[in-house]
């Protein structure tokens, strides 16, 4: 099990546009994966509505965690750039 | 078949004919509860692929939509579609319908967990939550078998008809097929006022009487009279579109300067809130920015952008009018309208709150920085003493301390006229300041007590009510006495018609949507000052708003 914790990067937060690229990255991989803020239940990365309830915004920290590394480090590479721009 | 013209009233808030026969907006559906039949465990795979082929058609109609669209209007409906299949909603949906759930209960109830999260969430995800809606009752009529809710995708040019219209519903409408709009709710500044100003389509809102209206009837919209008329006689119906049109090709090819018929000059601005804005103003004839409105370009800052930041946004605005007038707001922000990197009070009653100018009591700095900021993009762009005004002066000692620290960095000093103390004492007011525009929305909203976003209080915030037109002749006659101009900034800039009357009460400058600009340009044309001005007296001498517009219709048009 791969994790990493990123900041939010993009300014809306994880919000409509941002949460909706990370869940169709996600779905890309076969693996689960799962973000979580610290003190919450993990949601299932592949759903934007679940990335949503996170509401993570700009400068939250999020963990990624999954089985791919390389799953990981796409995800939290989304998740620390601007993605509203 | 009505076989008498009828005309139905409302208030007219874009002007212009179409001839159509009418559409409603097919309203939601009721949601079926559901929750006291229990599906036997035999049947319950059957729900969820009936709700399975539900999602997937809402989906595809939305994903086809979004194809034949382009812009904001397609990724709006992408968005939506992409939301409709999201896997954690499918989750939630299935663990309902696995529990016994019918298909259309599991829909309504997956998406109420998801609304719950948001609103609890609040801010921008509480957005989400009329999207969430949106697909909950496209999927559930779809299950009931009743017409998709919404907005319908005419295939030949209609009047569409709606007890008002949300963000969602005007995503994707399209002048060249709807030709007019007529709403039972809102008010000029309603939502839907706004996009079909925007999107120039003829508009009337406040038609209470709309509900008899069917689906198919002919009917002539008239935007500027504020009409609806079914039955009328088609071929004078279709004339009059005509020279409508010919009318609307003259306002497209109106290029200032902005003046009266017999010479006067008359400042003719836009209103514009941010560089692109401003660049996109100038390739309409504007004469330059009557009121540019900063706060929209801090909504995303998460932290109050340095000086040196703030003078390169306040520099692409003046960038965009070189050697013309551009009039700078300071932050409007308030708890109704919250700027990040302000600290907002939890106010119950925020339009009368702690907004504005009156930031500056929590932290005078704020307000001391964006001016420095001012002062530095105008010494960057060669502008000597650029115009700042300050939004919400309820006083003359706040209008006194604005002025000392605008004249300290050089800067002319002005204020907005949005609090009726404003008006009354402008006389007091210009003795400390250069200028004054006068904000009618919210000076409306004040004097006739009535929140500007209600729908249903649309009749009391029309800038026609004589109250409201008597506190402006107030402010004109003072700046006509002190000899320092007063403007108008506001959503009555942009009626042609109240336009004309704003000239004829003493006002040297109007400043409107950038696409209002040549309409209200061309009207000023037709009209002498004295006209205007005999206009101005007989609308003041009326007791009704209903009954000004009439007089300034029948005296100026």
């Amino acid at each position: 099990m791969t994790t990493q914790t990123v900041v939010v990067g993009s300014p809306v937060g994880l919000h409509a546009r941002p949460a909706a690229m990370i869940a169709t990255a996600a779905g890309a991989y076969e693996e689960e994966i799962l973000l979580s803020i610290e003190g919450e239940d993990e949601v299932d990365a592949t759903s934007a509505l679940m990335i949503m309830t996170l509401g993570a915004d700009f400068g939250a920290s999020v963990t990624v965690e999954s089985e791919n590394a390389a799953a990981v480090a796409e995800i939290a590479a989304l998740i620390a750039k601007d993605l509203d721009s | 078949m009505i076989d008498t013209a009828t005309a139905i009233t409302g208030t007219g808030v874009v002007a212009g004919l179409g001839y159509a026969p009418v559409q409603w907006v097919k309203p939601a559906p009721i949601l079926p509860l559901g929750h006291d039949r229990l599906v036997g465990e035999a049947l319950r795979d059957a729900e969820v692929t009936r709700w399975k082929a539900a999602v997937e058609t809402v989906a595809s109609r939305l994903t086809l939509r979004a194809a034949t669209n382009s812009g904001a209007a397609a990724e709006v409906l992408g968005a939506t579609a992409a939301l409709a299949t999201d896997r954690g909603l499918q989750r939630a949906a299935g663990k309902l319908m696995a529990a016994g759930s019918t298909a259309e209960a599991a829909t309504v109830d997956s998406i109420a967990q998801f609304i719950v999260k948001f609103e609890k969430l609040g801010g921008l995800m509480a957005e989400r939550v009329t999207d969430l809606g949106d697909i909950r009752n496209r999927v559930v009529s779809e299950l009931l078998g009743l017409p998709e809710p919404g907005v319908p995708t005419p295939v030949a040019p209609i009047i569409l008809l709606a007890e008002d219209l949300a963000p969602a519903d005007t995503a994707t409408l399209d002048p060249a097929l709807i030709h007019g709009i007529a709403t039972r709710l809102g008010g000029p500044t309603s939502h839907t006022a706004i996009i079909a100003r925007q999107l120039g389509i003829p508009c009337v809102v406040a038609a209470t009487d709309l509900q008899d209206v069917p689906d198919g009837a002919m009917a002539l919209i008239d935007g500027a009279a504020g009409t609806v008329e079914v039955g009328a006689d088609p071929e004078q119906a279709e004339a009059k579109v005509q020279a409508d049109a010919a009318r609307r090709a003259a306002v497209q090819s109106w290029k200032g300067p902005g003046r009266t018929q017999d010479g006067t000059a008359v400042e003719v601005l836009a209103n514009v809130q941010d560089g692109a804005g401003a660049r996109a103003a100038a390739k309409y004839p504007a004469a330059g920015v009557g009121l540019f409105r900063t706060e929209l370009c801090f909504l995303s800052a998460a932290h109050e952008p340095s000086v040196a930041e703030q003078a390169s946004i306040y520099s692409e605005v003046l960038a965009a009018f070189p050697g013309q007038k551009v009039v700078i707001r300071t932050l409007d922000a308030g708890s109704d309208k919250p700027v990040p990197f302000v600290v907002h009070p939890d106010e119950e009653n925020p339009a009368l709150g702690v907004r504005g100018i009156r930031l500056g009591n929590a932290d005078p700095g704020l307000l001391e920085r964006q001016l420095d900021g001012i002062a530095l993009a105008a010494e960057q762009q060669g502008v000597a003493s650029a115009k700042v005004m300050a939004p919400m002066i309820a006083t003359v000692d706040e209008a006194r301390d604005f002025a000392a620290a605008c004249r300290q960095r050089r800067l002319s000093p002005g204020i907005m006229v949005e609090v009726p103390s404003a008006a009354l004492l402008a006389d007091a007011f210009l003795a400390e300041v250069d200028f004054m525009s006068i904000g009618t929305n919210d000076l409306t909203q004040y004097t006739m007590a009535a929140d500007r976003m209600a729908p249903s209080l649309a009749a009391l915030t029309d800038p026609w009510q004589p109250a409201v037109l008597r506190l402006i002749r107030l402010a004109a006659a003072a700046g006509t006495s002190a000899q320092k101009p007063v403007g108008v900034c506001g959503e009555a800039a942009a009626d042609p018609l109240l336009a004309c009357i704003l000239v004829g009460l003493g006002l040297s400058s109007l400043s409107m949507a950038p696409n209002a600009v040549a309409a209200v340009g061309l009207q000023l044309e037709s009209v002498t000052l004295e006209q205007c001005q005999q206009g101005a007296a007989a609308v003041l001498r009326c007791t009704t708003a209903r009954e000004a517009r009439s007089m300034a219709r029948e005296l100026l048009s």
